[in-house]
């Protein structure tokens, strides 16, 4: 049963299902939505039905007299700006004086019915003046612009100058130097679960408990201390299933707040629960991004230089955009060698839901920019675009220009597995016409080495529970959102102990019982939770090593402690069962609770520039992909046969969840370079339903090869990385790549629906069509 | 205490996952809040705002439908099946064993709908070919997984047999 035996590689063990596997098929497991509501009231939203405007007057009069309308608040009801860094608070859970999208809230109402709340939606009475809004940042930029937030010049919310090495010397050193500027969509997480919140408040005793579908209680347990202004020790987190995050959730959001305000006017308990709708209008995913890109380029593929300047559409509020347009520069580097960097990156303000983290986090279309026109430069200097890559591959341990800490580094080892399992040398330029082959290569952090609040407290901590009944169970605030993270922990602290995963249990996301965590975001919980889970078990091991040993009458160094029993080893006929031990152990003691935790050190914190801190880690995931692709010329369509795909995790703690992670993540990429994309028609938006916002169904979706690498970090648990990112970003280049191997098409733009790639195909047409003319021509 | 009066209902008789049931439902009830609001059966859930995610599949006369866009009265004397009538005599169905062992659920939130997908698949077709899953589940979005473990829990759900 051992998922993780160090030196057997993951693609020979299989690992185990998720501890919460059965619920989850059984139909048991509770979502937020699926959790008592016996008494609750209904929360609704009202929201505002203009892009931009100064408030003149809200009248929630007729809306309060209504009957069966228990509590109703406003901006009034909150005075505190909230978010999620401390250095951009400028959000209000409902608007205050000013409004700054379509959709965001201004009032909401706790009614015994959702009938009964939605007609008193329709009797809150608005008058506003509006304002010129803007939906592209280089409207949002110009000069004259009305600002959206004051001493914001230019509505940009940050504007990043970072430079490495010497950029002059690199061009000038280049035999070749080129340029693209590539558009990416703004795309959003659509996770399934619809996002919803339970807040009871008890005026007798001024607690608070809050159950809602938080990838981050601490912080939202943070903001909602903040915004209600009560003591933090008046208010339970408490997280329930949670039906899928990508980064939807891993700031406070304003419907978990305003759920709670309504809870304490109202005294009671109260449920909100949003449209599909309403969940994209609360957004926070990936930016619209436009990214120009300057690479030099030596004759043998050595890069020389590398100039990029990011544009993000952030939206009207900042949430976690400073972190998003410093990733998006820190992370050109860590992947290849490069021996300079500018970066120059703008997040700009403008009227539309604002953005936040998704999945690969700021890396994803900067990384795609850069992979394609790698390919281009390849392809014009006659290289393969394998050997482009080999040219620039890093040599762990080293550190980059933004001084990042590389320990492990497996990209050459992934690229060997996808060429060799793709037949890319065999096959490539001698497909079926309409066929192609596109490869690139991604990586993505194991948790940021600086959290986002910092308290000098260690990065992660998780408490063992060991008791008369033998039973060890794991506490730990880790959010198990889907990813495995509970099955990673308890695999760790079973392997520690070697015994088998099924004697364990584990708590999970309780602020009352277990220990604080910041949360399930940057891919942090295996590397840090994993170490410290690591951490509390070899304590107790010592704890009962020690107990053994004096059971044995032996000294605890003669004692093994293997597959469930514990031996001497100078008398291997003396075996302990465990539960001896575990009595042993209880002896004057009684229950035993062990901590374990994990702490990055200092020098993986990043360099000292401003904004340094972003983007270091104690160690990257590193992935390569080749994406097999037919295009219809006659519809446009672009179909993706085939991926494979491998990823160097380190070590997988559990190989069945970590390629269940790399095949999500390689979809999820490829979902934003085929057909998803939010739009907005003058700020109303346009996709705002899984029906327009074209999320790959079952029929769209490929079958994918997937191999794990293992370069057996020195500093990860057991040596794992994180798993679940660092491939997203190589899926959109890579299948750019194949469209350009089949029909010679190079795009610029994401995603490549049907009609854009109809367009490029009729343009190609008529190009060739004129250069035909031309020949005839005398 | 609410503002108007209560909807109308009629009497429905359903059998839900082989007992029959007799509620009072309000005309406009949708099938998905019947089931999990008057039956207790919140492993249905919901996804969207109607019809366009499949979380909410459920069986009626063994046909998957989407219970979001199905109202409770048009069930009136008929078969409803959903996800907590499928393990049987303390055994897992052998889809609910395959989408747990394969990890063809991970944050399990369509699960119950793609379980519910693939059984009406399986009793009309036992022995699907890959285009067939891939088609019958193309109504059940899925954001985790990639469909890539789902459709191999639903290929050797479909070896193991009935």
């Amino acid at each position: 049963m051992n998922a993780s035996v160090p030196g057997t590689p993951a693609n020979a063990r299989r690992g185990i299902p998720l501890v919460d596997g059965v619920e989850k098929v059984t139909g048991k497991a509770r979502y937020t939505a699926d959790l008592d509501r016996t008494g609750a009231l209904v929360g609704r939203i009202y929201r505002s039905p203009v892009n931009h405007a100064e408030i003149l007057r809200l009248d929630v009069s007729r809306a309060r007299a209504l009957p069966g309308v228990i509590a109703v608040v406003t901006g009034d009801d909150c005075p505190h700006p909230y978010g999620v860094l401390p250095v951009a608070m400028n959000e209000y859970p409902m608007a205050r004086d000013r409004i700054r999208y379509r959709g965001e809230p201004i009032a909401a109402v706790a009614a015994v019915d959702a009938e009964t709340a939605e007609q008193a939606l329709a009797l809150i009475a608005l008058e506003v003046r509006e304002l010129p809004a803007y939906f592209a940042s280089d409207e949002a930029r110009a000069s004259d612009a009305v600002l959206l937030h004051e001493n914001k010049e230019g509505n940009l919310e940050r504007a990043v100058h970072h430079a490495f090495g010497d950029i002059d010397a690199g061009f000038a050193e280049a035999d070749l130097v080129r340029e693209v500027s590539i558009d990416c969509a703004e795309v959003n997480h659509a996770q399934i679960e619809p996002h919803a919140a339970l807040a009871e408040f008890d005026p007798l005793t001024g607690r608070l408990t809050m159950q809602s579908v938080s990838q981050v209680g601490y912080y939202l347990h943070l903001m909602l201390a903040r915004c209600l202004e009560m003591d933090e020790s008046r208010i339970r987190m408490i997280k329930p299933f949670i039906g899928g995050g990508f980064g939807a959730r891993v700031e406070a959001l304003n419907f978990e707040v305003i759920t709670a305000l309504l809870a304490r006017v109202a005294e009671a308990k109260v449920y909100t629960e949003l449209t599909r709708e309403e969940c994209f209008l609360t957004h926070r995913a990936r930016p619209q991004t436009t990214t120009k890109l300057k690479l030099g380029m030596a004759k043998d593929g050595r890069l020389t230089a590398c100039e990029c300047e990011v544009i993000q559409r952030g939206g009207a509020y900042a949430g976690y955009g400073i972190v998003t347009i410093l990733y998006a520069g820190a992370l050109l580097q860590g992947l290849y060698r490069l021996p300079a960097v500018k970066y120059d990156g703008y997040r700009v303000y403008t009227n539309l839901p604002p953005c936040g983290a998704m999945r690969g986090h700021g890396a994803v279309n900067v990384r795609h920019t850069f992979e394609v026109l790698l390919d281009r430069m390849a392809r014009e200097l006659g290289l393969d675009p394998f050997d482009v890559r080999r040219a620039n591959l890093l040599e762990a341990p080293t550190r980059t220009l933004n001084d990042l800490m590389i320990n492990s580094y497996g990209l050459g080892e992934c690229l060997e597995w996808v060429e060799k399992a793709s037949g890319w040398r065999e096959r490539r330029g001698k497909l079926a016409p309409g066929k192609g082959l596109g490869m690139a290569c991604s990586h993505y952090v194991s948790g940021a080495a600086k959290p986002v609040h910092w308290t000098g407290e260690p990065h992660a901590v998780i408490n063992v529970k060991l008791d008369w009944d033998g039973v060890v169970t794991v506490l730990t605030g880790a959010p198990e959102i889907g990813q495995g993270s509970s099955t990673m922990a308890v695999i760790a602290v079973a392997e520690t102990l070697d015994i088998p995963p099924d004697w364990l249990r584990v708590i999970c996301g309780d602020s009352e019982v277990t220990p604080k965590d910041n949360g399930a975001y940057s891919s942090r919980i295996t590397f840090m939770v994993g170490n410290a889970a690591i951490d509390a078990a070899r304590k107790l091991k010592g704890i009962l090593v020690d107990a053994a040993a004096r059971k044995l009458q032996a000294s605890p160094d003669d004692v093994e402690c293997a597959k469930g029993s514990f031996r001497n080893a100078r008398s291997p006929e003396q075996v302990l069962p465990f539960i001896d031990v575990v009595r042993e152990a209880l002896v004057n003691e009684g229950t035993i609770t062990v901590k374990g935790t994990f702490t990055c050190p200092p020098e993986a914190q990043g360099g000292k520039h401003r904004g340094g801190a972003v983007g270091s880690t104690m160690g990257f995931s590193y992935a390569a992909q080749v994406v097999e692709a037919s295009i219809d010329e006659v519809t446009g369509e672009v179909t993706v046969d085939k991926v494979w795909v491998a990823l160097d995790c380190g070590h997988a703690i559990n190989p069945l969840a970590v390629e269940g992670q790399i095949e999500g993540s390689v979809w999820m990429g490829m979902g934003q370079a085929l057909s998803e994309e939010t739009r907005y028609l003058d700020g109303l938006p346009a996709h705002a339903s899984l029906l327009e916002y074209r999320v790959p169904t079952s029929n769209e979706s490929p079958p994918v090869d997937v191999h794990i690498v293992e370069t057996n970090d020195p500093n990860g648990p057991f040596g794992a990385k994180e798993a679940s990112e660092g491939a997203l970003a190589s899926a959109m280049p890579a299948l750019v790549a194949a469209i350009a191997d089949a029909t010679g098409i190079d795009l610029d733009q994401l995603p490549v629906t049907p009609d854009r790639m109809m367009d490029a195909l009729i343009e190609r047409r008529r190009r060739a069509r004129r250069e035909a003319t031309r020949k005839v021509a005398p | 205490m609410s503002s108007q009066p209560p909807p109308r209902k009629q009497i429905v008789r359903m059998r839900v996952n082989g007992r029959w049931r007799e509620d009072a439902v309000a005309d406009h009830a949708l099938l998905v809040d019947y089931l999990r609001e008057t039956a207790g059966l919140t492993g249905t859930k919901t996804g969207c705002d109607g019809g366009e995610c499949g979380a909410c599949a459920v069986l009626v006369d063994g046909v998957a439908v989407p219970s979001c866009i199905t109202l409770a009265a048009r069930c009136d004397g008929h078969s409803v099946e959903t996800i907590e009538g499928m393990a049987q005599g303390g055994r897992l169905h052998r889809l609910q064993k395959a989408f747990h062992e394969q990890l063809g659920a991970q944050c399990g939130f369509c699960t119950p709908g793609m379980i519910m997908a693939a059984e009406a698949l399986l009793r009309k077709n036992p022995k699907p070919t890959e285009a067939e899953i891939r088609s019958a589940l193309s109504g059940n979005l899925c954001r985790c997984t990639g469909y890539v473990k789902i459709v191999k829990a639903v290929q050797i759900a479909a070896e193991a047999g009935s």
